[in-house]
């Protein structure tokens, strides 16, 4: 822990404000209902399309709601759902790497092969015939989103394994009479960690894109449950009077992407010189 | 010295693109059964869907038949392919007309915003590739890449927005609709086409611009880049004649990537720009779950995306004088 | 007359940032002349600021480092020379000759596009005449076709071959100045020798002036007229090279002195009858898929047959390609044979790893080369010790701990290393600790595969003593694989000769003092440079191969098409018999006794 903290101070500025960012949304996302200064799905305000003010900070939106209110809350859906979809995603397609990578070789052609075929369907695509296929509850939403990202997860992280696979100190392993599980975990994932984390973190953004371009769509988050995508949506009647409603969920979108991506970068160039 | 190469110096790269086009054309069938096997498990069937929920399951039973939906899943998905490959995938049910008529009229409007977009994007991203990758680690490179790095990461809808807002709205320059008039002048094309290209572009440019200033700087790091800078090779020579004949690899695979990246901005661009597109319609087709409609296009962008790479792959080869040589 | 000499240094600093940021000086006031037309060699092992110093010459720093002193070389002056100066001195009035030219040629450029561009960009000629004397150039390098191997690209040529020609490249600007970085270090010993003719030829045809810079001082004594000793940066000793080979005069020479030629102090006694250990007979195995007859798609062994007894030492050597790493990961199961077996004290064992037993496997340990990539970084020297304790002998907790502080102590390292990750060792203090890893598993034999080789001569030298120890204290037996035979010969009784997958002779160390011997072998043994200086003008122009065009038969000698001593319709029509010398040595040849003893 001490050591994070002394790693983050150690942060160029752009990687301290990503690092801000992230953290920012991470506390919005977990405390955001218990902060918002109205229900977000109550009319509160006569005036549509207000501007800010010190009883709305963000104004109303196209039903005179509080759009920062909406915001709070929309926010869990975007950071949570989006966080659970790149777990279940690096999971399953790290684990078939890995999988792949001391498999028997007719194993790692089969999922290779099959991932391939996969990563050839751009993932906009892909997620959009699943949605058409399976419809877009929450749950069915995530997994669907998970999915999309599984073949590039275990793309990289099967480069990374199979390259690790052939050291010396993997094949000293195997000579030593070790299963292929240790192998995995103990003597290949350890050392893939960080290179997946970086990879992670940019499919989180990736995720979090996709999740608000399908809501935006109307194909994402279904009403009243609204995540940022679907608050842009909703507002879009408010685009030609420069509405703070349409503004303030799309630049929010904008901050915690930008955030995630800034600080990875710094954490991956530090590592590197 | 060398004369031109014989025919049996082609052999090898000749040899080695077949292999890519047998191994994309594959691809492409797996692709095809995934897209069909998905878009045929809808929890309601086609015919259930056409009808509503007042049908008989007489009724539904009937039109099952009729759209031959009651025969094995396997036969259906031959007919299918077949019937794609020779250009005509069938009916729409929303629009109730044959989904190549539908296509040919969304398809070239997609193509010219990719092409406008390409032609816009790809030489700014070569530049600001080439400058950070040759500035690397000083001021210049560490602002490029602080700007690409956001830009990778804004959504289209909120660079949409605000181009909306700037253009269209406060200046009044641009319009917020994209409608292309009936033979258009060369200006009234560009008026029209200027916000959604430009929202498109800055995806690409972000995009591209990392992959080359990244392809380029695995190659300065090589040994033959000292090497030539002890021989006395100046910068620019450098790049031109050292450094980008081997990153052209990289750089056309970067190409097709950022390229294929465009599809998927273009489905969320064309929304907000009501452009009539291939992307809009298909998205239309998720909405209205027109599944033949909803096939042909994932199709066509899973065809386009493998064309890509088949070029970049071909480009690749032929550059690269080991390969070249088979 | 007196002048100036033609290249002159002085007070040469290199600073780099440490990690902390503070400033550290990686060569420390070094200062030098070269006489016009001689050779100054730069010598150290690594860390020694050699390659460092021999960049700085070109006013070329790695890494953002940065050089002051005084530099000049003929009439130019290149301290204080800004970008555009040192630009125009680069690769004109200096040349550079770069460690590896596998990697230094630019991959997707035909070589003669590269090796002339020097003179082009510095206008020096035109591109005929640069042409032109490019072609006298590779000719003088005594490169084969020298009129068209420029249209070649770089994959195409053999390491050798791009070593001389970027030789040509250095010097086709007719330089003030040539520097050689390591050129022949990447090479097989057998290359090496014809590499370091052509560069003598043509330096001194050429008149030219050069910097050599190399870690071995038995090259050096071939090549250079000055010999600067360098360690850490800083200049320990600088004279004559006879005089420093003969009187050195500081510790340091000395003990580089001693390092080139490894004597074991360790006197291990051998059995007068040993018991067999390890014995592997007529092993075929390559890579690839097999065919129907059996056969891998790239075949690497044929036929190999080798016995450890029990507490020997067996050397297995040959240039890279000769498949002697393959007989460890045979030996190992770590690759199936297609053909033969490996027989484990009376047991033969099965061919994949995955049908031997825990205890068949722990009998027989594995050590690598590179220990950087032999020890697994994300874990502690103690877990990586730790797990084979447990793995085979169930040992953990207390018992475990005061194990692995025995094995520490057995490898000379002390036992808080054990808490330590492995990316905070050193290279030798790495090696000593992939060897203590195949120690835990009290193993019979220990497969050695070039454990060596990455080291310097002075830790290469510890290293091998440590083996001698082991085998002394422990009695256990070495399959020892190596591409050197002074180490080989230094720690084995018994040394087996690989050639492409064929085991060309085998006999004791002893054998391998003198004649007869198998062709490879003489080959092999009179390639290995000597400490004096007029052993590369003693080494014979190398026959050329008597045979034309040779058929790749798999019965016929893998040898011939570079046997200077082939009998046309004889050695090219059938397989080579195996002969028994009077000395025990036995050897694959047609030629008999007497003709191989010259």
């Amino acid at each position: 822990m001490a050591n994070l903290i002394r790693r983050a101070t150690r942060l160029p500025l752009p990687g301290k404000i990503g690092l801000a960012l992230v953290l920012f949304w991470i506390v919005i996302a977990v405390i955001g209902p218990w902060i918002a200064p109205y229900p977000p799905g109550s009319f509160v305000n006569e005036e549509v399309f207000a501007g800010s003010s010190r009883a709305y900070w963000l104004g109303s939106d196209f039903l005179g709601r509080d759009v920062l209110s909406r915001l709070v809350s929309g926010a869990r859906f975007t950071v949570g759902l989006s966080a659970i979809a790149v777990t279940i995603a690096a999971s399953i397609g790290t684990g078939l790497a890995l999988t792949a990578a001391v498999g028997p070789r007719w194993l790692d052609e089969l999922l290779s092969r099959a991932m391939d075929t996969l990563i050839s369907i751009p993932s906009k695509i892909f997620a959009l015939v699943l949605v058409a296929a399976f419809g877009s509850s929450m749950a069915l939403l995530t997994l669907i989103i998970a999915i999309t990202y599984i073949p590039g997860n275990f793309r990289i992280a099967r480069s990374l394994a199979v390259g690790l696979a052939k050291l010396d100190y993997v094949e000293v392993a195997r000579a030593r009479g070790e299963g292929r599980l240790h192998l995995a975990v103990v003597e290949i994932l350890p050392n893939i960690l960080k290179p997946l984390f970086a990879d992670i973190g940019l499919r989180f953004v990736f995720i979090v894109l996709l999740l608000s371009g399908l809501s935006f769509l109307g194909l994402g988050l279904q009403p009243p449950d609204a995540d940022l995508g679907s608050l842009v949506r909703e507002n879009t009647s408010g685009l030609a009077e420069g509405a703070l409603a349409i503004i303030a969920p799309a630049a929010a979108i904008a901050s915690l992407t930008v955030g995630v991506n800034l600080l990875i970068d710094a954490a991956t160039q530090g590592k590197a010189e | 010295m060398s004369g031109a190469p014989s025919v049996s110096a082609w052999r090898g790269p000749i040899r080695l693109v077949g292999k890519r086009i047998g191994l994309a054309l594959i691809t492409l069938l797996l692709v095809s059964a995934v897209v069909f096997t998905i878009s045929g498990l809808l929890p309601g069937d086609a015919a259930q869907e056409v009808l509503g929920q007042g049908a008989t399951p007489e009724q539904v039973a009937a039109l099952r038949h009729e759209m031959g939906l009651d025969r094995p899943a396997a036969v259906r998905y031959f007919e299918w392919l077949a019937a794609i490959a020779a250009g005509d995938p069938g009916n729409s049910i929303v629009a109730n007309k044959p989904v190549a008529d539908i296509i040919s009229e969304r398809l070239p409007n997609t193509l010219t915003l990719a092409g406008l977009t390409t032609v816009f994007a790809v030489p700014f991203a070569f530049l600001v590739g080439i400058w950070s990758a040759v500035t690397r680690g000083r001021a210049t490179d560490r602002s490029l890449n602080i700007m690409t790095l956001a830009m990778v990461a804004l959504p289209e809808f909120l660079v949409a927005t605000i181009a909306v807002m700037v253009f269209s709205v406060k200046l009044l320059w641009l319009p917020s609709i994209t409608i292309v008039p009936q033979d258009p002048t060369l200006g009234e094309f560009l008026r029209a086409y200027a916000l959604p290209v430009m929202v498109l572009g800055v995806g690409v440019i972000a995009q591209l611009s990392r992959m080359i200033r990244a392809a380029i700087i695995a190659e300065l790091d090589r040994p033959y880049v000292e090497m030539a800078r002890l021989k006395g090779v100046s910068q620019a020579r450098l790049i031109v004649r050292h450094v980008l004949p081997n990153a052209v690899g990289p750089i056309a695979n970067a190409m097709a990537l950022s390229l294929s990246y465009l599809f998927g901005g273009a489905i969320i661009v064309e929304t907000i720009f009501s452009y009539p597109g291939l992307a809009s319609l298909m998205v239309n087709a998720v909405t209205s779950r027109d599944m033949p409609l909803l096939q042909a296009c994932a199709m066509i962008f899973c065809a386009a995306y493998l064309l890509l790479v088949l070029i970049a792959d071909t480009v690749a080869i032929l550059a690269n004088p080991r390969l070249r040589q088979g | 007359m007196t002048m100036t000499p033609h290249v002159d240094v002085r007070g040469l600093c290199v600073t780099v940032r440490a990690p902390d940021g503070s400033p550290l000086r990686i060569v420390d006031n070094v200062s030098f002349a070269i006489p016009r037309s001689e050779v100054l060699a730069l010598i150290g092992e690594s860390g020694s600021g050699k390659t460092t110093i021999a960049l700085s010459l070109m006013g070329y720093a790695r890494g953002g480092a940065r050089i002051s002193g005084q530099i000049t070389v003929g009439e130019a002056t290149l301290d204080g020379a800004g970008d555009k100066g040192l630009a125009a001195q680069r690769g004109h009035r200096i040349t550079y000759v770069a460690q590896s030219a596998a990697a230094a040629f630019n991959p997707s450029r035909r070589v003669i596009e590269q090796v002339i561009e020097p003179a082009l960009i510095h206008g020096t000629a035109t591109d005929a005449q640069a042409r032109a004397r490019a072609v006298e150039l590779f000719a003088a390098l005594a490169l084969p076709n020298p009129q068209t191997i420029g249209s070649r690209y770089p994959h195409e040529l053999s390491g050798g071959q791009l070593q001389r020609l970027m030789a040509a490249m250095a010097l086709i600007t007719r330089p003030d100045l040539v520097i050689f970085d390591e050129p022949t270090t990447a090479l097989d010993v057998t290359t090496q020798v014809e590499v370091l003719q052509a560069f003598r030829k043509v330096v001194r045809e050429q008149g030219a002036t050069g910097v050599y810079v190399s870690h071995d001082l038995a090259v050096v004594a071939q090549m250079a007229d000055q010999v600067l000793v360098l360690n850490r940066g800083t200049v320990r000793e600088q004279n004559a090279v006879r005089a420093v080979l003969e009187a050195p005069a500081d510790d340091y020479t000395r003990t580089l002195l001693a390092a080139a030629q490894p004597v074991l102090k360790t006197v291990v006694p051998v059995a007068v009858k040993p018991a067999p250990l390890l014995s592997i007979s007529g092993i075929h195995a390559g890579y690839g898929s097999i065919d129907r007859q059996g056969r891998p798609a790239h075949p690497v062994l044929s036929d190999v047959s080798l016995t450890v007894p029990r507490g020997g030492a067996v050397g297995v050597i040959g240039e890279s390609g000769s498949g002697k790493s393959t007989v460890a990961r045979v030996v190992a199961g770590l690759l199936a044979p297609t053909a033969g077996e490996v027989v484990l004290d009376g047991q033969t064992l099965a061919a994949s790893l995955s049908e031997r037993g825990r205890e068949e496997l722990r009998r027989i340990q594995i050590v690598f080369q590179n220990a950087d990539v032999a020890l697994n970084p994300a874990h502690s020297v103690g877990d990586i010790l730790g797990r084979v304790l447990r793995f085979y002998h169930g040992m953990s907790g207390r018992a475990a701990t005061a194990r692995v502080a025995e094995l520490l102590d057995l490898i000379r390292l002390p036992s808080a290393v054990a808490g330590r990750r492995c990316d905070e060792l050193s290279g030798g203090q790495k090696q000593r600790v992939n060897l203590a890893r195949a120690l835990a598993a009290n193993p019979d034999v220990i497969l050695c595969d070039e454990v060596t080789s990455a080291l310097d001569t002075v830790v290469r030298e510890a290293i091998l003593d440590l083996l001698a120890e082991l085998r002394r204290d422990l009695g256990v037996a070495y399959l020892f694989i190596s591409h050197d035979i002074a180490t080989v010969k230094a720690l084995c009784d018994e040394i087996v000769v690989l050639y492409k997958g064929t085991r060309v002779e085998s006999g004791q160390s002893g054998t391998y003092n003198a004649p007869p011997y198998h062709p490879y072998t003489d080959l092999l043994i009179s390639s290995v440079p000597e400490l004096r200086t007029d052993w590369l003008s003693g080494v014979g122009p190398k026959a050329t191969p008597q045979l034309g065009a040779v058929t790749d038969d798999a019965g016929l000698c893998r040898f011939l098409p570079r046997c200077p001593v082939a009998i046309a319709g004889r050695c090219d029509t059938s397989p080579p018999p195996l002969r028994l010398m009077d000395a025990g040595n036995a050897v694959l040849c047609h030629r008999t006794e007497s003709e191989l003893a010259h």
